[in-house]
């Protein structure tokens, strides 16, 4: 495979794109951008969250109109208007977030989006042939909400292949899978280009860039910065490419003393029956987290992650008051308010939507979680808002967070996903909390942002606070955590110290062996 | 050929503004067009239907009387709306509030006194929220459909007062009419300046609880709370705001405004229950609502754009001989193009021809689960 990548700089390009701009208001989202994908390559684009990435793939596949700018498809000038004509062209896309619906089966997402009138039998024979012959075997007549998220990114993968595109475009494809599950999709990627098909690759995961990909455009604040050879750089050079300088490794001081610290945070036999059909039932979990602490919780995403984030910021309540428990009191039967009264905060993994009100300024963002804790310093007799009070505390987050921002109170959809992440988690932060959970703390953030989220979460904990970390990002849960649980089907396995700790056994965990086993190595410990 | 709806990237804050204004002049446009459609000279339709009724002192009065119970509906309805919870049953809670607050005039007509009125109006807003709580209560309790039992519910107080006013309640020497005995003297909603016309304390009420909602809404955590439910449920649940408790504060608000509505239509302008108390005024003030863009300052004066289309509707069926239904067909079109209006803010219209089998399909697949996840 590896022969292949000198020869293709001599092949002729499949999509050409020069002076490619897209401006928003006052922002140059993209800005003359020149971009060549030669056919039969993995092509990635890099770039720190904002950098334009989202917009320029928007372009290519008709979801956004450029100002100005030209594309080429195999050498003619095209326009790109819409999806579909993307698609007739022969781009495919597969997104970062999935649009399937859970209740229908696979084939039958499939052929919503086909949309030819075709029946669902000849679909599900089609994709089931298609998958097998690809290695990613999938059952067309299962419900999309038994699935897991790689199988549902395979569906999607399946439905985009059927259209037989010549591009493919992959936004941040393995952010969802473990590294198994990731290895294997590799495996087809490289089968596709193999077939002369070309791949565009969005990932901040320089590591799989580097192993993947034959050439990389590296975009930062909306222009091209440079086109390289990413087996030919290291991941240090390319992040600096991306961010502009380099990015501060996380530094985790020693903790110290931790055995004999209060438990802040006390996870009692958790259960939870499933709200609905697709939810993961929680079974007798058990957890402590202690003053000074960060505790991280490893897992393939959708093996009741959300349900046991829900469980503990008291999203939903417990019958048992008992099973959670904050600083000493037992919280189960106690709201959201009541906990974050107790002296907890909470980060959820949706930003949009659940973390913030897209359609609200970031000072009334600040409002949603802190109303009540804050409520003197906010909230004035008879229920009047202080907009004054509300508004300097929010510019003093986006201040010591760094929140990049294009007006002095945006809407939080106006930013980024990382600058928004930023001021969420700063909001938590300003507080002091002395509990803190987080649920996937840099999901689809940049690396400069991620860093900077990473350190102020380990600092909350060295100064006191007990810090529990959700996340499907291994790396991430390695550079932060004291020790490391695996959530798998509802199941929460014994925190692995982080001494021990190996990515292979995390990973056998993460797939579903037996919790026995890291349960043995700590009583060995 | 089909037409999609494709959502633009930015709102323009200039169209939004002007929205109102584009939408009353397509009206007039539309207006024009059926006027001269019934053979009037639409020029001389319009003098009628829109500069006679206010060009003297007395019928602005007539003017406040008609806009009082069509804002005060509206602004309650105006937080229902912004909390995302859809309550069309204003009409029967406006009824219900009439019939609550009509218990001491009709029942214990010795009653006298001044305390006579603030009683009526409290029972009034009592009835009118007593009403609202039963879609609340099923909304809650079994997920049903707030749109459909509202509305239902209006049907069952129309015949309930009907019921009322043919049975139990007839005045019996009234020579077998259906309606109650007039209300006495102290049961009556006092005039607010007697010499110059009927304006009564409605107007007032209207007012202040358009400026005390508006308050609410913008200045106040309720109002923040009703906002963010209304924008991004989940993230109210984040907040801590209960969603249920809010189906009952916006239900129970907007059912006591409307029921305030009520008793002071009837306790003022009609002075005694009868089959029907209201042209519509629960219905119209959706519209209201929609076109004072759910804020209770702009409710004021779209209020009274609204109560001019029923005076309109009058005296053009006594000067021309049409129907007064055209008030309903004005109604009806301003309604349409507000939110055409509206709609053509936040999205763009698409065109696509046959020949494309598969257009923006990932694009609408992207958007329905989010839209199902939001049920």
């Amino acid at each position: 495979m590896g022969g292949t990548v000198s020869a293709n700089h001599d092949r002729a390009n499949l999509l050409e794109v020069r002076g490619l701009t897209k401006i928003f208001g006052t922002l140059t989202a993209c800005d003359h951008i020149d971009l060549n994908i030669a056919k039969g390559e993995i092509h990635a684009l890099l770039g720190e969250n904002g950098a334009g990435k989202s917009t320029l793939v928007k372009m290519l596949f008709g979801s956004l109109e450029p100002n100005s700018g030209e594309i080429f498809w195999d050498g003619k000038p095209v326009k790109i208007t819409s999806p579909g004509v993307a698609k007739k062209l022969g781009i495919g896309m597969v997104f970062q977030h999935f649009s399937l619906f859970e209740a229908l089966t696979a084939a039958e997402n499939i052929a919503l989006s086909l949309n030819d009138g075709s029946p669902i039998g000849s679909i599900a024979a089609k994709a089931r042939a298609l998958s097998y012959s690809y290695g990613l075997p999938l059952d067309p007549d299962s419900l999309v909400g038994d699935l897991s998220v790689g199988e549902r990114q395979r569906i999607e993968i399946i439905r985009c292949l059927l259209q037989t595109p010549q591009l493919i475009i992959l936004d941040e494809p393995t952010s969802v899978l473990t590294p198994q599950e990731a290895d294997k999709l590799f495996e087809t990627l490289e089968r596709l280009r193999s077939e002369g098909k070309s791949i565009l690759y969005i990932s901040h995961r320089l590591e799989e860039v580097k192993r993947i990909c034959d050439r990389a455009t590296v975009l930062r604040h909306g222009k091209v910065v440079g086109h390289c050879n990413p087996r030919q750089e290291t991941a240090a050079s390319l992040a600096r490419m991306m961010v502009g300088s380099e990015v501060k490794a996380v530094v985790r001081a020693p903790a110290e003393g931790i055995e004999t610290a209060p438990a802040l945070l006390q996870i009692r036999s958790l259960s939870r029956k499933p709200a609905t059909p697709f939810a993961i039932p929680l079974k007798n979990i058990n957890l402590t987290v202690r003053a000074g602490e960060v505790i991280g919780i490893a897992g393939v995403a959708g093996n009741g992650q959300g349900e046991f984030f829900e469980s503990v910021s008291g999203e939903v309540l417990q019958q048992d008051a008992g099973s959670v428990r904050i600083r000493g009191k037992d919280a189960g039967g106690l709201s959201i308010t009541g906990r974050r009264l107790m002296g907890a905060a909470f980060v959820p993994e949706e930003r949009l939507g659940h973390g913030a009100a897209p359609r609200m300024k970031l000072s009334e963002n600040l409002l949603l979680s802190r109303h009540a804790t804050d409520g003197k310093a906010f909230v004035g007799s008879g229920g009047m808002v202080k907009n004054g009070a509300v508004y300097s505390a929010a510019q003093r987050i986006i201040t010591a967070m760094d929140v990049r921002k294009s007006a002095p109170d945006p809407e939080a959809a106006a930013l980024s996903g990382g600058n928004l992440q930023k001021f969420i988690v700063g909001r938590e932060l300003d507080r002091k909390p002395s509990v803190m959970v987080v649920n996937q703390p840099t999901w689809g953030v940049d690396a400069g942002a991620a860093a900077h989220i990473r350190q102020a979460l380990i600092e909350l904990a060295r100064s006191g606070s007990a810090v529990l970390v959700i996340s499907q990002d291994l790396d991430e849960l390695f550079e932060l955590s004291d020790a490391i649980a695996v959530m798998h089907n509802g199941e929460l396995s014994v925190p692995l110290p982080i001494a021990e700790a190996t990515f292979e056994k995390i990973g056998l965990l993460m797939g579903g062996a037996e919790p026995g086993h890291a349960e043995h190595s700590l009583e060995v410990a | 050929m089909r037409i999609e709806l494709v959502k633009r990237p930015q709102r323009s804050a200039l169209f939004s503004m002007l929205s109102p204004f584009i939408a009353f002049a397509l009206t007039i446009i539309a207006g024009a067009i059926m006027f001269a459609l019934l053979g009037v000279n639409p020029l001389n339709a319009f003098e009628i239907y829109f500069v006679e009724p206010i060009s003297q002192v007395w019928q602005l009065h007539e003017l406040a009387i008609k806009a009082a119970p069509l804002i005060l509906i509206a602004v309650g309805l105006s937080v229902c709306y912004k909390a995302n919870i859809w309550n069309i049953g204003a009409e029967g809670q406006f009824i219900f509030g009439a019939i609550f607050g009509s218990i001491i005039p009709v029942l214990f007509p010795q009653f006298e006194g001044p305390l006579v009125i603030p009683l009526m109006l409290l029972l009034g807003m009592v009835g009118g929220a007593f009403y609202a709580s039963i879609p609340a209560l099923l909304k809650t309790r079994f997920s049903t459909n707030e749109i459909l039992t509202s509305l239902m519910l209006v049907y069952v107080a129309q015949l309930f007062l009907d019921w009322l006013v043919r049975g139990p309640w007839r005045d019996p020497q009234g020579h077998g009419f259906p309606q109650t005995i007039q209300f006495g003297d102290s049961a009556v909603l006092p005039e607010l300046m007697p010499d110059a016309g009927r304006a009564n304390w409605g107007f007032v009420f209207a007012l202040v609880a358009a400026v005390l909602v508006w308050l609410m809404m913008s200045r106040m955590l309720k109002g923040f709370e009703v906002r963010v439910l209304g924008s991004s449920p989940r993230a109210g649940r984040f907040a801590g705001f209960g969603f249920n408790r809010m189906v009952f504060f916006t239900f129970l608000l907007s059912g006591a405004l409307a029921g305030l509505a009520g008793i002071s239509e009837v306790s003022g302008a009609i002075g005694q229950l009868q089959p029907v108390i209201s042209p519509g005024y629960g219905f119209t003030a959706i519209i209201v609502a929609f076109l004072g863009r759910l804020n209770p300052l702009g409710i004021v004066a779209a209020g009274l754009v609204l109560a001019l289309t029923y005076l309109g509707g009058e005296a053009v069926q006594s000067a021309l001989g049409i129907s007064d239904k055209v008030a309903r067909v004005f109604q009806g079109m301003l309604l349409f193009f507000v939110l055409g209006c509206d709609t053509l803010i936040h999205y763009r219209i698409r065109l696509i021809g046959i020949a494309l089998t598969k257009p923006n399909g990932a694009a609408q697949l992207e958007a329905a689960p989010k839209l199902e996840e939001a049920r």
